[in-house]
Parts: structure tokens; sequence; C-alpha cells
């Protein structure tokens, strides 16, 4: 079973980007929307433990990174999707499992 | 008598409703002549990151606002350095926001002061009232 990850929370306010990346097996994808977009700027802890997290893939959702300004400053190596490719992401994934 | 004011700002943008709140709040008591002042902590600092572009998720980019707070005598804006270096952000990723100083001949100054969690707690000290937002 294959399970696409949703973390739409900051990860200085919320355990769930945590939580998430404890619970995550290997062949999932991780996507981060919303408030959960800040998880991937460069420099953050939140960076470097998506960094680490081996077998788990990441991708962030473009529109939520543009509205809040840091499309540019985001660590290499993960995806960014439009609503198209979150789309894509679910039919591709067995479950969606929406962290709060 | 004017009191001091202080909106704590402490969540990001968009994700919660906090942020647009408390910038509309801040210009409500504005127009009251209060001694107003602004602090950005945690994901509060996220708030005034340059470059924000909501076209694509359909919410309105309230953060062109910020750079007006100077024309409403809102020029004390506080900048908690370690929330800011926690998040791998700088100065540099957010607004210059600036205001006239009318005493000195109009002069652009810099509103926004970058501080350590000491002095803010100092600043905080001094204040009459503290709204968190």
């Amino acid at each position: 079973m294959t399970t696409l990850h949703t973390v739409n929370k900051s990860p200085f306010s919320s355990s769930a980007l945590d939580n998430c990346l404890g619970l995550a097996k290997n062949g999932s994808t991780v996507l981060l929307l919303e408030d959960g977009v800040y998880a991937a700027t460069a420099g953050t802890k939140s960076a470097e433990a998506i960094a680490n997290a081996d077998g788990v893939s990441f991708a962030i959702l473009g529109p939520d990174a543009q509205a809040r300004g840091i499309e540019g400053k985001l660590a290499d190596g993960i995806k960014v999707v439009d609503y198209d490719g979150f789309v894509d992401l679910v039919a591709e994934h067995d479950k969606v499992h929406a962290w709060l | 008598m004017a009191k001091k004011f202080m909106y704590m700002n402490t969540k990001a943008p968009y994700g919660t409703i906090y942020a647009l709140e408390s910038l509309e709040v801040v210009l409500i008591g504005a127009a009251f002549e209060q001694d107003v002042s602004l602090a950005f902590i945690d994901d509060g600092v996220y708030q005034l990151t340059k470059g924000q572009n909501t076209d694509g998720i359909g919410m309105k980019n309230f953060s062109p606002t910020y750079s007006a707070l100077g024309d409403y005598d809102v020029n004390k804006i506080y900048v908690e350095k370690e929330s800011l270096e926690e998040r791998g952000l700088t100065l540099d990723d957010l607004q210059h926001l600036t205001w006239e100083d009318e005493d000195e001949d109009w002069a652009e100054k810099d509103s926004i002061k970058l501080v350590s969690r000491a002095e803010l707690a100092d600043i905080l000290d001094d204040q009459d009232v503290v709204l968190s937002f």
C-alpha cells in the first residue's frame, strides 16, 4: 500500500511533520502544502529532517510556496507540483493520509 | 494621554486569519493616535517576507499593506532575531519598510528593527497594552 501524506502546518508551530516523518514508510510521498511549505526552506531543521528521510519522496505545492514568498529559498531535491500535480499524486497512491 | 500599544504577531499569513486580522486592528488603532508598536516573532516573521504572490491560491495578497504602516505613524516594527534565524531567513528576505520623519525634513528611515529575544522582553515590559495575534 502506497500512501500520500499531506502536511499543511508549519513545522515551527505544530508537530504534524515530525509525526508524519516518524511513521511514513519507504515508498511513500509527503506533500507539503499551505503553511507546511515552510518546512522546505533551506537552512532549517525541518529541511534537514527531509533530506535525511531516506526512501520517502517529497513534493511541495508551488502556489502555496509562491503565496508565501519562499519559492526562491527551497532546499534542493524537493519536487514542486501545481494543483494538477497534486491530483496526479493522489491518483498514483493507494490512499491519502492528511496529517493535522 | 496616548497609551503604548504592542501588537504581537506570531502566526504565518494565509494558513490562518490571525495575520490579516492583526493588520486590520493595527490600522484601526493607528487612527486613534495611540503609540503603536508591532513585534513579529515565531512564524509571525513570515508575514513580512518579500515577493509574496497569491495568484495561485485565490486569496488576497495583503503583504503590500505593511508598507503603508509608515504613513499611519506606525514605525516601530520589531523583528525577533532568533525567530528569523531559526527559519533560515535574514533581514534581506523581508520587505524594506520605511517611514518619513516629519521632524527631520521628512527623512526616510527604516521601520524594522532587528532585536534579540532579551531586547524584545524589555520592550514588552515597557508597554501599557499588549495584544497577541
